[in-house]
C-alpha cells in the first residue's frame, strides 16, 4: 500500500509553499508603493503627536506673539488671530485630530463586531433588533445624524466623540454579521458546538479568528472617514472647544480669515495626508484580502 | 466548414473521421528549477469508435491533458509533442483554426455539469447559439436539431426542456443536457472529465450506458477520463492509467484490469474495497479484524 | 446487544418558500447496538445528512423520538451541549470545511481531548500515529495537508472526545478513490478499538459492504431495508435495493454496462 500513500507526502512540499505564501501575505500586500507611502506617513504623524509638546516650538494655547503674521523663520506656519504659533497647534492638534479618531474607531470596531456577530450567530430576536436599530441610523445621511446628535448633546469633545460612535458602528455591524452567519454554517463551527463549545466560545475560538481580517480592513479605510467627521464637527462648533487645538477648528478660524491663507491651509494639508495616508493603507490591505471576504468590504467604507 | 445533412440522416454522423493521436506529449509550467512538469511524455491513441479510459489518481494530470487537446491549457503553459487530428498537428494550429474545431470536431463535457450551462439562458438558446453561428443554420432549423438531440440523449419531453432553464433540472438530467450541448455540431471526438463522478449510481448507469450508445452509433471517439475504476471496466475499451503525468500503463480493458503489469496499476485495483474475498481488500478495511 | 442508540418515527422537515415543508426523513425507526458499526446508504437527496444531524440534535424533530444511551436527543439549538450527548461526535464530508483554518491541529484534537472523561485515554501524539499521520503534525494548521490527510485529523478529534457513537456523514465522498477503502477501514478499526459504535453514512455501497456489519437502506425519507450487510448484498429483498446495487459497475474488465 505503499504508494497510495505517496501523493499524500508528495504533496507536502507545495502545500508548504502556500503557507508561506499566506502568512507573507499582509506583508507582501504592504509592499506596493502607495501602502508603503501611507504607513510612513501614519508612522511620522503618530511620532509627531506623541513628541508634540517636546519638539513644539511654542505653547500652543499661549496667545505670545504677533496677531496674523504670514510663515517666517521665526514661524514657519505663522500666526493666527490670537497671536498663536500656527505649527505649535498643528503638532498639539495631532492629538485630538488623529489619536482620537483612532480610539473611535476601535471603540467603533468593538461596539460593531460584538453586535453584529451576536445578531449574526444568535440570529431571531437578537438579530432583528440589532440590525433594525443599525438599519435607523443608516437610514440618516451619516454627517447630519452625528451633527444632530453632537449639537443636542452640547459642543465638547467627547460628545463629538459619542456622536460619531452611534453613527459609525452599524457599518461594522452588518460586515460583522453578514460574515458570521456565512462563518457559522461552516462545518468546524459545527464541530466545534458537537465538542461542547458554549456558542460564545464557539464565537471567540473558531468563528471570530477567521472573520475578523476584513473588519479590520474596514476600521483601517474608516479612519480617515473619522478624521474628516471630527473635523467637520469641529469646523462646525460641535466638537473642539477654544481654545483646544483640534485641525477643524482651526480650518474653520482660518476660513473667517480669509487673507491669512496660512491659518487654514497647514492644518488642511494635515488633515490631507494623514486621511490619504489611511485610504493608501486600507486599500493596499483590501487589496489583499482573500477574495472571497473583500467583497464585503467593498463600497462599505465611505 | 461542412454544413449539417438535412433529411433522414439528421443527426448525422461525425464530419471528419479517424480519432486522435497524441504523441510524446508534455507540458510545464513555470521555468528554470522552479518549473513544474505536469505531462511528461504522452503518447496516446483516441480512435473512432471506441471509449478511450484515462484513469489515475487525482493531480496525476488526467484533466490537463484533455484541456492541452482543445487548446484549454493556462495561458503560462509550455507545450511540445503533437496532437494529430485529421491530419492536423492541433498544437501548430492558429487560435482561430482552432477555435472553430473546438465545440465543432471536439468537444468536451465536464464533470460538473451546472458550471458549463449557463444558467440565465434557457436550454434552447444554449444548445443552438454556437451551431447557428458556425453553419449559418435558421432558427428554426437548429431548434429542431436540438429537439432531436435531447431526445436521442434520452431528456424526457424534449421540446418542453428547449423553454426550461438549467435549475429546472436534475444533476442526472443536466448531465445529458451538457452532453446534447457537446454532441449538436456532430463533434468526431468527444472529452468526457469525469462526468458521472458527482452523480448517484443510478443516474451514473443512464449515463454510462449513453456515453457507450454515442460511441457506439455516431462512431465517436471518446476520451473518458475518470478515477473510478468500476466506471472504466464497464465502459472504456482501452484504459490508460496515468501516474504524475506519465502513462504507466495502457492496454485492453481486461487485461489492465484483471492482469495489471505496472506495479502502480496494481495498487490502485488492490485498494478498492472488492465484493469477492474478503482478503484483496485492504488489510485495515477486512471485517475480519473487528473487535 | 443492548441498544445504544434508539430512533422512533422521527420525522424532519425542512421550511421552503412559497411550498409545503419539505419532509426530508419520514417515519424512520432504527436501533444502533454498542459496538455496532451500521452503514446507511441511499442516493443523494434521499434524507441521510438530515438524518445524521437529527441524531447529533442539530435539527428539530418534527414528531417521533431519538433516545441515545437512555438520554433524549434534544435540539441543540443555542445551548451548550449536554454532557451525555459529548459522547456522539461527527465526521463530516468535506475535509476542507471541517477543521478550523486559523487554529493548530494539536490544538483541534486537543478540543476533543478535553472533554474525554477519561483523560488519560489519549495524547495528542498517540491520536496522530493512530491516524498514521506523523507527530510534527500536532503544530501545522489545516492548510498544510491534503484532503485524505484533513480527514484522518478529523477523526482523531472526534475519536480524542472518546465518544460512544460516531457518525460519519459521507466521510469518504471527496477522497481519492484509491483513499476512500483506507479511510473507511481506519474509522471502522478506530471506532470498535475504543468501544464505540460507528454510524457510517456514504452513497457507495461498495465501501458499505467492507466496513459495516448491518446495512440500511435509505430513499425518499425512509429506511426501506436493513439487514447484515452480507445478507442484504447477495439477496436484497427489496426492489428498490435490488436497483441500487445492480446500478454499481464491477471491477472485473468485462466492460458490462450496470443498470
Ligand atoms: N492552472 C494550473 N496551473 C498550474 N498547475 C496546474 C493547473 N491546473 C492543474 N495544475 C496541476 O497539474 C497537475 C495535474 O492536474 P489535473 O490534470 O487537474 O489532474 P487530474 O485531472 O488527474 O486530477 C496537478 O499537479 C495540478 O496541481
Ligand atoms: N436546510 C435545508 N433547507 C431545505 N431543504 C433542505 C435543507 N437541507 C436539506 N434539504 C432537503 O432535504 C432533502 C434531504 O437532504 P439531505 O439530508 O442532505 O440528503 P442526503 O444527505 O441524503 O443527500 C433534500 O431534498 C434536500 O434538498
Ligand atoms: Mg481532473
Ligand atoms: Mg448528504
Amino acid at each position: 500500500m505503499s504508494q497510495t500513500t505517496a501523493p499524500a507526502s508528495q504533496a507536502q512540499p507545495d502545500v508548504l509553499a502556500v503557507a508561506a505564501r499566506r502568512r507573507l501575505r499582509f506583508p507582501a500586500a504592504l509592499r506596493n508603493p502607495l501602502a508603503v507611502t501611507g504607513t510612513a506617513i501614519i508612522v511620522v504623524w503618530l511620532v509627531l503627536a506623541l513628541l508634540a509638546p517636546m519638539i513644539s516650538p511654542a505653547d500652543p494655547l499661549a496667545q505670545n506673539f504677533d496677531r496674523l503674521q504670514p510663515p517666517s523663520a521665526a514661524h514657519w506656519f505663522g500666526t493666527d488671530q490670537l497671536g498663536r504659533d500656527v505649527l505649535a497647534r498643528v503638532l498639539d492638534g495631532a492629538r485630538v485630530s488623529i489619536i482620537l479618531p483612532l480610539l473611535l474607531v476601535v471603540s467603533s470596531l468593538l461596539v460593531g463586531t460584538i453586535a453584529g456577530s451576536i445578531a449574526g450567530y444568535f440570529g431571531k430576536v437578537a438579530d432583528e433588533v440589532i440590525m433594525r436599530i443599525a438599519d435607523l441610523v443608516f437610514a440618516f445621511p451619516t454627517i447630519i445624524l452625528a451633527m444632530v446628535i453632537a449639537a443636542s448633546l452640547g459642543p465638547s469633545l467627547t460628545n463629538a466623540v459619542i456622536a460619531m460612535l452611534i453613527v459609525s458602528w452599524p457599518a461594522y455591524a452588518r460586515v460583522t454579521r453578514s460574515l458570521v452567519v456565512v462563518a457559522s454554517r461552516s462545518e468546524y463551527v459545527v464541530a466545534g458546538r458537537l465538542l461542547g463549545n458554549s456558542p460564545f466560545t464557539s464565537l471567540g475560538k473558531d468563528i471570530l479568528p477567521n472573520i475578523i481580517a476584513p473588519v479590520v480592513v474596514l476600521a483601517t479605510l474608516d479612519v480617515g472617514t473619522a478624521i474628516l467627521l471630527l473635523a467637520g464637527l469641529s469646523f462646525l462648533g460641535l466638537g473642539a472647544v477654544p481654545p483646544t487645538p483640534d485641525w477643524g477648528a482651526m480650518v474653520s478660524d482660518g476660513v473667517q480669515n480669509f487673507s491669512s491663507w496660512w491659518i487654514s491651509v497647514f492644518p488642511g494639508l494635515a488633515i490631507l495626508t494623514v486621511v490619504l495616508a489611511f485610504n493608501f493603507l486600507g486599500d493596499a490591505l483590501r487589496d489583499g484580502l482573500d477574495p472571497r471576504t473583500a467583497d464585503a468590504v467593498k463600497g462599505r467604507a465611505l | 466548414m461542412s454544413t449539417i445533412p438535412e433529411g433522414a440522416s439528421f443527426v448525422g454522423k461525425p464530419k471528419a473521421s479517424g480519432g486522435l493521436s497524441i504523441r510524446d506529449l508534455t507540458l510545464s509550467i513555470g521555468r528554470g528549477s522552479s518549473a513544474k512538469n505536469i505531462l511528461r511524455g504522452i503518447s496516446l491513441d483516441v480512435p473512432s469508435g471506441q471509449i478511450t479510459g484515462l484513469a489515475g489518481e487525482s493531480g496525476s494530470g488526467k484533466t490537463m491533458t484533455g484541456m492541452t487537446v482543445l487548446g484549454l491549457q493556462p495561458a503560462q503553459a509550455k507545450v511540445t509533442g503533437t496532437i494529430e487530428f485529421d491530419g492536423r498537428n492541433l498544437l501548430e494550429l492558429p487560435t482561430k483554426k482552432l477555435n472553430t474545431l473546438r465545440g465543432n470536431d471536439i468537444a468536451m463535457v465536464f464533470q460538473d455539469p451546472t458550471s458549463s450551462l449557463h444558467p440565465m439562458l434557457s436550454i434552447g438558446s444554449q444548445l443552438t447559439d454556437h451551431l447557428r453561428q458556425h453553419t449559418g443554420m435558421s432558427k428554426r432549423e437548429a431548434l429542431e436539431r436540438a429537439r432531436v438531440v435531447l431526445e436521442q440523449v434520452k431528456v424526457p419531453d424534449p421540446a418542453g426542456a428547449l423553454k426550461k432553464y438549467p435549475h429546472q433540472f436534475s444533476g442526472g438530467q443536466l448531465q445529458r443536457v451538457a452532453i446534447a450541448s457537446a454532441i449538436m455540431c456532430s463533434p468526431s471526438v468527444l472529452i468526457a472529465d469525469e462526468p458521472t463522478t458527482a452523480l448517484d449510481v443510478t443516474v451514473q448507469a443512464g449515463i454510462l450506458r449513453l456515453l457507450r450508445e454515442l460511441c457506439d452509433d455516431l462512431g465517436l471517439a471518446i476520451l473518458l477520463v475518470t478515477h473510478d475504476l468500476g466506471v472504466m471496466s464497464a465502459l472504456a475499451d482501452t484504459i490508460a492509467v496515468m501516474r504524475q503525468g506519465e502513462i504507466v500503463e495502457h492496454g485492453d480493458r481486461f487485461q489492465v484490469i484483471t492482469a495489471p503489469r505496472d506495479p502502480y496499476t496494481k495498487a490502485l485495483i488492490d485498494a478498492l474495497p472488492h465484493d469477492g474475498s474478503a482478503g484483496s481488500a485492504p488489510d485495515s478495511a477486512s471485517t475480519g479484524d473487528a473487535s | 446487544m443492548t441498544s445504544l442508540l434508539e430512533l422512533d418515527s422521527v420525522k424532519v422537515s425542512y421550511r421552503v418558500a412559497g411550498k409545503p415543508r419539505l419532509v426530508a426523513v419520514d417515519d424512520v425507526s432504527l436501533s444502533l447496538g454498542t459496538r455496532q458499526v451500521l452503514g446507511l446508504v441511499g442516493e443523494s437527496g434521499c434524507g441521510k445528512s438530515t438524518l445524521a444531524r437529527a441524531i447529533c440534535g442539530l435539527e428539530g424533530l418534527d414528531s417521533g423520538s431519538i433516545t441515545f444511551d437512555g438520554t433524549p436527543v434534544k435540539r441543540l439549538g443555542m445551548r451548550t451541549r449536554d454532557r451525555k450527548l459529548l459522547r456522539i461526535q461527527m465526521v463530516f464530508q468535506n475535509p476542507y470545511a471541517s477543521l478550523n483554518p486559523r487554529r493548530t491541529i494539536g490544538k483541534q484534537i486537543e478540543d476533543g481531548l478535553r472533554v474525554n472523561p477519561d483523560r488519560t485515554a489519549w495524547t495528542v501524539p498517540d491520536l496522530l500515529a493512530h491516524v498514521e499521520l506523523d507527530a510534527s503534525a500536532r503544530s501545522r494548521f489545516p492548510h498544510q495537508f491534503s484532503g485524505g490527510q484533513r480527514q484522518r485529523i478529523a477523526i482523531a478529534r472526534a475519536i480524542a472526545s472518546g465518544p460512544d457513537l460516531l457518525v460519519g456523514d459521507e466521510p469518504i465522498a471527496s477522497l481519492d478513490a484509491s483513499l476512500q477503502a483506507r479511510v473507511a477501514g481506519l474509522m471502522r478499526n478506530l471506532a470498535l478499538e475504543t468501544g464505540a459504535s460507528l454510524l457510517f453514512i456514504s452513497h457507495d455501497l461498495s465501501v458499505v459492504r467492507v466496513i459495516a456489519d448491518d446495512v440500511a437502506v435509505m430513499s425518499k425519507g425512509k429506511i426501506v431495508e436493513r439487514g447484515d450487510v452480507n445478507e442484504v448484498w447477495s439477496n436484497p429483498q427489496q426492489p428498490y435495493t435490488q436497483q441500487l446495487l445492480s446500478a454499481i459497475p464491477k471491477v472485473d474488465g468485462l466492460g458490462i454496462l450496470p443498470g
